[in-house]
Formats: structure tokens, sequence, C-alpha cells
């Protein structure tokens, strides 16, 4: 059974946290996808598969703003994300967690520092800096941040001196305390053993599920995809070549979707996805 | 099947060889412009040894006036250092890629730092003494800026090549430019910064020696002092130990580096 199916309060929130109309991108003049259409709900956990090279990374990016698009929409939380500059897009961005496949903290310092960095998503200034000069209540929501993970105990430790795992759930408690409403996650468990990749996406999908907030990751593992998605999408061939449900998935038939050439998978008829309730 | 060895050496293109022979030529050149002969040699060995004959044994009377002049000469290189360290952080961020708010800036404060360090500090010496005046202050202004032509570069070229990773996750919360610059970039420079600070301060003490000789403060004066009235053994005094110093310096520095790095 699905993490999905075990979850009652999926598809009772019917409006959309993410909308993509006719996206397109080139690398040069290589098309890596076009025509994305795709609505995301709100509450939603979507897993985004697909081979190398087929644009999951850059779709997923383009969400925030990270990668450019060459044409088409980009609506999150109902900001038009590339119509966005400066101060404007920094709002957006600081309601929208990202999870990179490599940690991204900053090596030299403690895991606590880092936390609080995700607190640069409210406000600015040497307060939100570093551990050392910031406000008590900062120090401890980022304490509370690092509980939710099960590292407050490594709070103070240098996290170039932690484990892979560890400094994952670290990004990870440094998103927390940004206090996002859509988690994206690219490729989160990729760098990781497989017990550290379990543990990293079941966090991440608690963490999605328990606060009601819209989770969206890249993921080469089949398993993952099913096990903490509610729908599944496939890119493939330029553009989304498979959009179904997470229960409806086996993990062998997905490996196949890889398997299958661009041109096969992308005229595959597409799976009209009617949304996790009707799983 | 057989396969011929590979040439030692590529046969030089035409314009290879004709900047060679141009190089060359502008070496002995360079020689016989100078003037040195082995004449000249034959002529300052016995001086040289006459000179040092008078130095020893070094004249130790003086000593508490020159050690004096000798901490005096520290803490002037010092105060240069971290004045220039101070102001060399902003104009650093200002000069690096992908930090600096706009290529103008950024082309200014590069601009600037190549000023401050390819103009001699002795140049600079001579502008502060007739601004400021003789003494002290001029000495640091001199250590200062040429710490900012040092130091500057490097700061900037350390912050260029820190993690781009963590810097792209802050970006990606909405941290601001500042924010980004002091969370991320700074803690992943401050070895190099740090490193690069301890040759500043290397490179000012043994600058700071020199500056005395152009009315610059320190115990440059003491020396050209005792080279004019032909006390050659009181400036073996001096000259040793600013040697001493500069060693001692040296050695603590290196040692922070390796604690450091």
């Amino acid at each position: 059974m699905s993490a999905a199916q075990a979850n009652p309060a999926l598809g009772v929130v019917p409006s959309h946290a993410i909308r993509l109309a006719g996206v397109a991108k080139t690398f040069g003049d290589v098309p890596v996808f076009s025509g994305i259409d795709l609505t995301i709900n709100t509450g939603e956990a979507v897993a985004i598969i697909g081979s190398n090279g087929t644009g999951k990374s850059t779709l997923l990016r383009a969400l925030n703003g990270l990668n450019p698009i060459d044409a088409g929409s980009v609506e999150v939380l109902g900001a038009s994300v590339h119509a966005l500059k400066g101060d404007a897009l920094r709002r957006l961005r600081a309601r929208i967690g990202f999870v990179f496949q490599k940690h991204f903290l900053v090596s030299r310092l403690c895991a606590l520092s880092n936390v609080i960095h995700g607190m640069q998503a409210r406000r600015s200034g040497p307060q939100v800096w570093a551990q050392w000069c910031a406000p008590a209540a900062a120090r401890e929501e980022a304490l509370a941040c690092l509980q939710r993970v099960g590292l407050a105990d490594k709070a103070m430790q240098r996290v170039d001196s932690l484990s892979g795992g560890q400094s994952q759930r670290v990004a990870i408690a440094r998103m927390l305390m940004q206090r996002p409403e859509i988690i994206l996650a690219d490729e989160p468990a990729a760098s990781l053993d497989p017990r550290a990749g379990d543990e990293v996406m079941e966090l991440l999908f608690h963490l999605s599920r328990e606060a009601g907030r819209t989770l969206v990751f890249v993921s080469h593992d089949m398993e993952h995809a099913v096990r903490y998605s509610d729908r599944i999408i496939g890119l493939s061939g330029g553009g989304i070549a498979l959009d179904i449900s997470a229960t409806e998935a086996r993990p062998q038939e997905l490996t196949g979707f890889f398997a299958k050439p661009a041109a096969e998978t992308a005229d595959r008829p597409r799976a009209v996805y009617s949304g996790a309730a009707a799983a | 099947m057989n396969v011929s060895a590979p040439p030692r050496f590529e046969r030089p293109g035409a314009v290879g060889f004709t900047l060679f022979v141009a190089a060359a030529a502008f070496i002995i050149w360079s020689f016989q412009n100078s003037g040195l002969s082995l004449e000249h040699l034959e002529r300052g060995f016995p001086a040289i040894i006459r000179v040092l004959g008078r130095m020893f044994p070094p004249d130790i009377t003086d000593i508490d006036r020159i050690l004096w002049s000798l901490l005096t000469t520290f803490q002037m290189a010092i105060a240069g250092v971290v004045l220039g360290l101070i102001l060399s952080l902003p104009i650093a961020i200002l000069a690096a890629d992908g930090l600096s708010p706009h290529p103008v800036v950024k082309q200014a404060a590069r601009g600037l730092i190549a000023l401050f360090r390819t103009v001699p500090d002795l140049v600079w010496a001579l502008i502060f003494v007739i601004t400021v005046g003789l003494g002290s202050p001029a000495g640091i202004l001199t250590i200062m800026v040429d710490t900012i032509g040092f130091a500057g570069r490097f700061f900037a070229t350390a912050m260029e090549e820190t993690d781009k990773g963590s810097r792209e996750a802050l970006a990606s919360i909405g941290a601001t430019r500042s924010g980004i610059v002091f969370s991320s970039v700074i803690p992943d420079a401050m070895p190099s910064f740090i490193a690069t600070s301890l040759f500043c301060v290397e490179k000012a003490v043994r600058s700071s020696v020199v500056l005395g000789l152009v009315g610059a403060g320190g115990i440059g004066v003491e020396l050209k002092v005792a080279f004019d009235l032909f006390e050659y053994d009181v400036a073996a005094t001096i000259i040793i130990l600013i040697f001493i110093l500069v060693v001692c310096v040296e050695q603590a520095g290196e040692w922070m580096r390796r604690r450091v790095m």
C-alpha cells in the first residue's frame, strides 16, 4: 500500500498550487521540452520521473525561477514566477522550500547556523547570518527544526563532519525553518545509501503531509516514486509522456518506462490524472 | 605494425622561433645595458668583506632604544594591516564576479585594487610623507594601501571560488545579496582570508622596515642614520633584530595557517 493511499487528507483541497501552460526550454539549439501543461493541486505529492536529459531538474528549478524558461507560463501560489524580479521574486521563493540533490549547506558552519539561514526567507540582517548572533527565539525554532529531523544533538557540530544522510536532513531542517508552503526536491536521495535515502524521502513525505504542503520531487528511484507520491509524471521525448496516480503504478512498470525509446514513450497515450481522491 | 616514436620536442613555428630569439637577444642586451661586469664584482667583493668586518661584533650599547623602535615599527605594520584588511573586504566584494552589484562597479573596484597593487610601496610612502608629513602615520597609510592591493585581489578570488551550491540554496530561500555574502561566501572563504591576512602581516612587517628610509616612520630611520654615520656595528644590531622579528612573524604565520587550513 502506498503512503498516498494511507493518507485520507488528499484531494480535499481543490485549488492548485502550481500551474504550467505551454512551458518550453531549450539549451542552445537542443530543445529539452516544449508544450508542458501541468496543474498540481495544493497538498498533492508529485514525483517526476524520466531518463537523464529529459529536463526533470530543469522543470523543477523553473518552478521557483532558478532556471529561466523560453516560452509558456509558470504560475506558483498564484504568482507568475518568470514575470517576477528582485524583491517580488525573493518573496515568492521564501514560500517555496527547495531540497537539492547535494545538501548545499555552508560546510564550515554548524548545523544550527545552517538551519537559522532558513529564516532568511522572512527577515534579513546579521541576526540570521549565524547562530551566535541570532535571537533566542530563532535559535529555539531552529533547534526544534533539527529535533524534527532527529538531529538536535548535532546542533553545534560542523556540517562537514556529518554523514551524507545527516547533512541532507540538516538541509531539510533549513527548509522547514523557511516555513514553506510548497516543497520542491531534486533527487534528494540520489547521493545517499538506500537506507538514508528512504529515511530522507520518508521525512520529506511526512513533513509535506502533516502541514498539507504540496510536494514535488524528482527521482530515479521508482520505489520512492510510488511510495511517496500521489501522482507520477514521466518526462520523455520533450514532453509529459506519463501522468498517472501512484496507486495505479507498479515500480516494475515504471522501470520499463525508462527502457523504452523516447519516441515510443512520447507516443504513448497519456493517462488523464483525475486527482488522488479518485485513486 | 611498426609505430615510429614521436619526436621528443615539437618543432617550433616561425612565430615561436622569432619570439624566442627576440627574448634571448633582449636578455643579453639587458645585461649589457645594466653595466654589470666582472670588474664590478672583483672591486665590490673586497668592499663587502670590509663592511662586514666592521659590522662585527654588533654594537648593542643602545639596544633598548633599537628594540623600542622595532616594537613601534611592528605596531605600525599591525595598524596598517588591520586598516587595510577592514577596507579590503568591501572592496573585494565589489570586485568579485557574481557578488558585485554592477559590472561598472566591479571594474572600478578592480581598477582601484590594481592601482594600489602596482604602484610600489615606497612610492606610496613618498606620496604620504608629502601629504601627511614625516613619521608613522605615513607608514600606516602606506601599509594600508599596500594591504588593500594585495588582500583585495586575493579576497575577491577566494570569494569567487567558494561553493556555488550553498549560494544557490540561499538564493532559492529568498535570501538577500548581503545575506548570501555574509552567511555563505565569507564563512566559506574564511580559511583563505586568514591565510591571506597572515601573509599581509608578514609582508607589512618587511615593508615597514624600509619605509623609514623615505621618512615614513619605523626602524628604517635608525638603519639609515647608522649607515650614514658609518656605524656599521649599530647597523648590524638593527639588521639582526629585524631578521629575528621577520622570521618570528613568518614562523607564527606558518603555524597559524597550518591550524586554520
